[in-house]
């Protein structure tokens, strides 16, 4: 996917959400935010620092990033999923600080009980919220060598029940209160527009609409970029944007 | 006390219980494994024709490190330091290597099934080494030639070194690399070395012939001090180099986006495990011949009762593959005694009802 004209700040302390459809290009946008992929023209920079010039360990310190799907090659445990988090950039850390860290992560992603499973075994939920431990481990990891981090989430919620899909967006946001800058890859608009502080919207590889979420989206926009009719409401209390689809295939007189 | 103030004790105790279990395990199994090997390499050096107790090839030992130049004159003494002992440290730096060389080839391509030979590196390093033998005499003669120890190695190294590099190319696409390619790339980069090594065969004359065979059936058999100092420092890196890829292993299990997010320099842990495999793999064709599975067999054991960290994993295998390799150095030699069985024999007999047990056990266990 080419993604082209996308200018995205990431703010510290600040929860942005990317929304978009299948093949929008949010995936390839992470990438290139992420140093994965480097841009054809275009920078990114992290705290003044253009991304291809920050080396991978530092680039570790800086970042976490979790993604879509992580199969595992070898029945790694629970235990030892989380600790990579700390493993290649904790080094300078104690063992029991290193074990501390990965107990309290898989503690807050609510796994600790799992901790001596195979985590091939695991549910995908479960894995899910390990590979979150782990993003978790590597973040507090990092904290001690770099001031201003980003913390990045592609679907991090598509295999979660709702409980720990609202617990895994708390968290998040709990995290972007300690002054993280978090993006977050999401497919539910309701959720999207409840966490968000600063809402982004893709289509067809262009950053198309930006800003809070009250005030980015509208039903023209919805009907362009996701091909469905949406009707938007307002929540009663907070204001926020609540969307509803439409029958998809029911002409509209019916 | 407060619900607060016991969270942190609840949270921490399960776990360090847990990291403490694994050490305890991991300790214990360094430690048994390093005793197995030191044990069966006297028990493997008091072995032969010549049958010498394994008190007296202590002491022939012992005397020998102590600097006693007296302790040369006996026969026993010659046999023990300048045939036997070379022969059991050649076999247990080229199960070592082997060993290792699965392992890392294993969590490279993040496939248990992994292994120098069965991908086909073997066999090109065999081919590089087979091309050494039968057309060395003609191209090379007078130059590399009198220098037997360096030309092999050296072809058998390039041989590895380019099949390695061949295979890896065509199974990686932008960045990934495929399991299915990787192995059906390798059956064909292997059978294209077997017809090349075949039509080596049928250039070669008579005593090329004999010398092709006994080899491509691996032997400890011409072990001397000349040929451990050749391949010692080519198999040597690689275990050295252990501890500086382990780190960088486990973090490819999640893939090499995963790896290289956690701060792994994933490029530069692939081709240092490329070129130190490629080195330990030929050098390992040279001087013992073509050994099979003990690149997958002994991996496997280890992930089976420790677990897949290769911080554990690799140091394990090595002296895991160590051990299999002289033992199966002294099964050769005793089963069909005064005569040897070239020992690429005995390791495939052992390793292949191995392989066809895991390939059966797999279909119940998890999908990796």
């Amino acid at each position: 996917m080419l993604v082209s004209d996308a200018s995205l700040d990431l703010e510290p302390g600040a929860t942005t959400i990317l929304i978009g459809p299948n093949g929008a290009g949010k995936s390839t946008l992470l990438k290139l935010l992420t140093g994965e992929l480097a841009p054809a023209a275009g920078s990114v920079h992290c705290a003044d620092e253009a991304l291809g010039t920050v080396p991978a360990w530092r680039l570790a310190c800086l970042r976490a990033v979790m993604a879509q799907h992580s199969r595992l090659a070898f029945p790694f445990s629970v235990y030892e999923v989380a600790r990579l988090g700390v493993d290649g950039i904790g080094r300078a850390l104690t063992r029991q600080r290193r074990e501390a860290i990965v107990a309290e992560a898989l503690a807050a992603a609510g796994v600790l009980d799992l901790a001596g499973r195979r985590y091939q075994t695991l549910s995908g939920g479960e894995q899910q919220r390990v590979q979150f431990a782990r993003v978790l481990c590597q973040l507090e990891a990092g904290r001690s060598v770099a001031e201003r981090q980003v913390l990045f989430l592609d679907e991090p919620i598509a295999s979660l029940d709702l409980c720990h899909q609202l617990a895994l967006l708390d968290m998040a946001r709990s995290i972007a209160g300690r002054g993280v800058a978090v993006l977050i890859v999401l497919h539910d608009l309701n959720l999207a527009v409840t966490y968000a502080d600063h809402l982004v919207v893709m289509d067809r590889g262009r950053i198309i609409a930006q800003g809070p979420p009250a005030e980015t989206l509208d039903d023209a926009l919805l009907q362009q970029v996701f091909r469905v009719g949406l009707s938007l409401s307002r929540a009663p209390a907070p204001g926020l944007p609540f969307l509803l689809p439409q029958q998809h295939r029911r002409a509209p007189s019916a | 006390m407060t619900l607060a103030a016991r969270m942190p004790a609840m949270a921490a105790s399960p776990l360090s219980g847990l990291v403490a279990g694994r050490r305890r395990i991991g300790l214990v199994a360094l430690a048994g494994l390093s005793i197995a090997c030191l044990l069966l390499a006297v028990v493997a050096i008091g072995q032969g024709a010549i049958a010498i107790s394994p008190g007296r090839v202590t002491a022939i030992l012992w005397a020998r490190l102590a600097g006693d130049a007296t302790v040369f004159e006996g026969r026993d003494a010659l046999v023990v330091l300048n045939i036997r002992l070379p022969r059991v440290l050649l076999g247990l730096l080229v199960g070592a290597g082997l060993a290792v060389s699965g392992a890392l080839m294993q969590g490279l391509f993040r496939n248990p099934l992994a292994d120098p030979g069965l991908v086909g590196v073997s066999a090109g390093a065999g081919l590089a080494a087979a091309a050494t033998i039968v057309l060395g005499d003609r191209f090379l003669a007078g130059t590399l030639m009198k220098l037997p120890f360096a030309a092999l190695p050296f072809g058998a190294f390039c041989g590895g070194l380019v099949s390695t590099l061949v295979l890896y190319l065509i199974a990686t696409r932008e960045g990934r690399t495929s399991v299915a390619t990787m192995l059906l790339a390798g059956v064909a980069l292997g059978a294209l070395s077997g017809a090349l090594t075949g039509l080596l065969a049928y250039l070669s004359d008579d005593r090329q012939l004999r010398d092709l065979t006994f080899w491509s059936l691996g032997s400890l058999g011409g072990a001397s001090w000349s040929k451990l100092s050749a391949v010692a420092p080519i198999i040597l890196p690689l275990l050295l180099a252990m501890p500086l890829l382990a780190r960088g292993l486990n973090g490819l299990m999640l893939g090499e986006a995963e790896a290289y997010h956690l701060g792994i320099p994933v490029q530069r842990i692939k081709a240092l495990a490329i070129l130190l495999v490629a080195l330990a793999v030929g050098a390992s064709v040279a001087s013992a011949g073509l050994i099979g599975f003990i690149g997958i067999v002994v991996p496997h054991l280890i992930r089976l009762s420790v677990g897949p960290d290769h911080r554990l994993l690799l140091p394990l295998s090595a002296l895991g593959g160590a051990i299999l390799l002289v033992a199966a150095d002294i099964v050769a030699r005793l089963i069909v005694a005064p005569a040897e069985l070239p020992i690429g024999i005995v390791t495939a007999a052992i390793g292949a009802p191995f392989f066809l047990w895991l390939l059966l056990r797999r279909s119940v266990s998890i999908d990796v």
